[in-house]
């Protein structure tokens, strides 16, 4: 048979009238795009600024107030009011900081003496990419902006040292971000599609109406088809937890046992988001792409693939509005950190009324009649 | 009616779906143990008023009861004690026939869940098919998985919505069989059928027409009541598409239908229709017959009857 150019035509006209008239499916793949490059274009930011620095002042002499200032001017560093080196750490274990800014006792006179003390700067490098540009920074500062602090010495080259800890990763590995990473990333891909297509293969089979017509209640349906993949999520875990500890060396300092109650919120969270849009999506078509549509911000603005700390305000409250956002915390903050219970704490509640709420929502959309 | 205790007592039932008003104030009373043929043009409301009385869809006006409970207020009770058969075959075909089943049993929560599921099978002969995938199934064998799945919490009432559309007609008749089995046992049966066989196995037929039961009755008060005279033509091919297409918009000619080499010319009032069939009577190797109609001589004049029109 010869190629027809009517045959392709009728073909082509049947599927531009059916993409007509599934409207929500054209609103998506033109307003999708458009979102997403104005959310991600202002949002993403490669060359953070402003991360939060804790300061431990050893000295409070002009040089010294001279040194915080000019890391100031840097715009690389938040510097917050000065604080122990006790609290400063636990600020960095509980990821309030990303660093620790500490002048030591005694900046000014060993300077005055050329004696070249030792400023340290330590950085949170669990995620090596989101510091290292303000080291970069810091390791200009100093040059030239003693003089004037130093009246009649002669301005030395090189007036103090930098000594620079890297906590955490101190090799910058990043894969050691990576691999956390990318347990919550898997884990909210497939939660997420898996669950979104349950209800919505239900309608589009036809078995919705019976189910319907029996007596179960919504909720024994709901847990019914998530409690599968509750199990299924933490065989994900296993597999991505095993090969990341054996194959890449990731440090595994926290306690697995939290990790994995931790985890379990997490999925769960995934899980009601995926039932909500299945509630929601009229075919399976539709339900995919809302799971994209939740999938592309939580990668993007999770603080997986860019620095959280170094996105626009909105985006961050966006970002804290996202499971995957605490999960990367919690998971990095054990794993790396070895944080206990009470450090990650401030996670997991988020990730607990996130699932509380999204599964409240999704009960709700469950209709119990065809109406 | 009698005083036997009623099935199904609605009144006033109305459902609109957007500015579509699909049922407009039916009324419908099925009598316990009775067979009751559901008949209608399709979008006449059939599916609409099953849906309604098993509580998947709540009626806009209307109330009534459905085996003695509240069709608006015990939706949950009434789901189960009622057997309910989708149009569409609703179970999953990703399972096997004894999946399915068990899945059901579970699901109301029946006691002796083995020995129900080996007798339904057994009663609906799917012994031998049941590690088959659903999916697998011919048409006639998912309907009956469908119907065991309905019967196996004991339902008083039988909810079927067109439950042979698509089946051949061994599969048919043995189906309709079963029926008769199970109401025989005391269980109601509302069942919604297009094939006039089907009706006429059933002990009443309700017909309705825009949203509304138009003609109730046994299949032979039915053909009574509708007063339609029908003639029937036998002979030479030929003559007899000519009378078909001359006869078809003649005044008094209600429905004229060919059936392999007779042809079957209707109409409620017989002296217009006499006049009208008049020259073809006189025409040469035409032979004409007065016979009293049959349902489906009746279904079809209430079908293209613009009163009734959907």
């Amino acid at each position: 048979m010869n190629l027809s150019v009517h045959r392709f035509v009728a073909v082509l006209q049947k599927e531009l009238i059916q993409a007509r008239r599934d409207r929500f499916t054209l609103a998506l793949m033109i307003g999708m795009p458009l979102v997403q490059l104005f959310l991600f274009g202002f949002a993403i930011n490669t060359d953070p600024k402003h991360l939060p620095t804790a300061l431990v002042m050893g000295d409070d002499s002009r040089p010294a107030r001279s040194l915080v200032e000019s890391m100031r001017a840097t715009e690389y560093f938040d510097i917050s009011q000065p604080t122990s080196p006790a609290e400063a750490e636990r600020a960095m274990a509980r990821g309030d900081v990303l660093f620790v800014l500490e002048v030591p006792v005694d900046f000014a006179r060993l300077m005055e003496r050329q004696e070249r003390p030792a400023v340290l700067l330590a950085a949170d490098a669990t995620d090596p990419t989101a510091v290292s540009s303000a080291f970069a920074a810091a390791s200009g500062v100093g040059q030239g902006l003693l003089a004037r602090d130093l009246p009649g010495a002669a301005p030395p080259a090189r007036p103090f040292d930098w000594r620079v800890h890297r906590r955490y990763n101190p090799e910058g590995i990043t894969a050691y971000n990576i691999v956390p990473g990318l347990i919550g990333t898997l884990l909210t891909f497939t939660l997420v599609v898996i669950t979104a297509l349950a209800v919505t293969r239900e309608r589009e089979r036809g078995t919705m109406e019976n189910l319907l017509a029996m007596p179960v209640r919504p909720l024994e349906v709901m847990l019914g088809k998530i409690v599968p993949y509750i199990f299924l999520g933490y065989v994900q875990v296993a597999l991505i937890l095993g090969a990341a500890v054996l194959v890449f060396q990731v440090p595994l300092r926290g306690s697995v046992l939290l990790l994995l109650v931790g985890l379990g919120l997490f999925i769960a969270a995934n899980l009601a988001v995926g039932f909500t849009f299945s509630t929601l999506a009229r075919n399976q078509l539709q339900a995919m792409q809302m799971a994209v549509f939740f999938i592309l911000p939580s990668i993007l603005l999770s603080g997986f693939m860019f620095p959280f700390a170094g996105m626009p305000g909105w985006a961050r409250v966006l970002g804290e509005m996202l499971p995957l956002t605490h999960a990367l915390r919690l998971i990095r903050g054990i794993l790396l950190k070895g944080n206990g219970a009470l450090d990650v704490l401030p996670h997991l509640l988020p990730l607990m009324l996130f699932s509380v709420v999204v599964g409240t929502l999704a009960i709700r959309g469950y209709r119990q009649t065809l109406d | 009616m009698t005083a036997a205790p009623l099935a199904i007592d609605v009144r006033g039932l109305h459902k609109s779906f957007g500015p579509r008003a699909v049922v407009q104030g039916l009324d419908l009373r099925v009598a316990r143990g009775q067979i009751c043929g559901f008949l209608g043009a399709n979008g006449s409301g059939k599916t609409t008023t099953l849906r309604m009385l098993c509580g998947l869809l709540t009626p806009d006006a209307g109330e009534g009861t459905c085996l003695e409970l509240d069709i608006r207020k015990d939706a949950a009770r009434i789901r189960r004690r009622v057997g309910y058969m989708t149009q569409r075959f609703s179970f999953y075909e990703d399972l096997t026939v004894q999946e399915n089943l068990d899945f059901v049993a579970r699901l109301y929560e029946l006691p002796d869940r083995e020995r129900r599921i080996d007798a339904v099978l057994q009663r609906a002969g799917l012994t031998d098919r049941r590690t088959q995938l659903a999916g697998e199934l011919s048409g006639g064998w998912k309907q009956r998985l469908a119907l065991a799945a309905c019967v196996l919490h004991e339902p008083e009432l039988l909810l079927l919505d067109e439950p042979t559309a698509g089946v051949d007609p061994k599969a048919r008749r043995e189906f309709w069989d079963l029926i008769h089995v199970l109401a025989s046992e005391g269980i109601t049966v509302l069942v919604s059928t297009h094939y006039m066989d089907e009706a006429e196995r059933c002990h009443r037929i309700v017909y309705l027409a825009g949203g509304k039961v138009v003609v109730e009755g046994s299949a032979e008060e039915v053909v009574a009541r509708s007063g339609l005279v029908t003639f029937v033509g036998t002979g030479e091919q030929e003559a007899l598409s000519e009378a078909a297409a001359a006869l078809e918009p003649a005044p008094g000619v209600e429905s004229v239908a060919m059936f392999g080499q007779t042809l079957r010319v209707s109409g409620t009032h017989r002296q217009a229709l006499e006049k009208a069939l008049a020259p073809w009577r006189a025409r040469q190797g035409l032979t004409w017959v007065d016979e009293p109609p049959t349902l489906e001589d009746v279904f079809i004049h209430l079908l293209s009857d613009r009163r009734f029109a959907a």
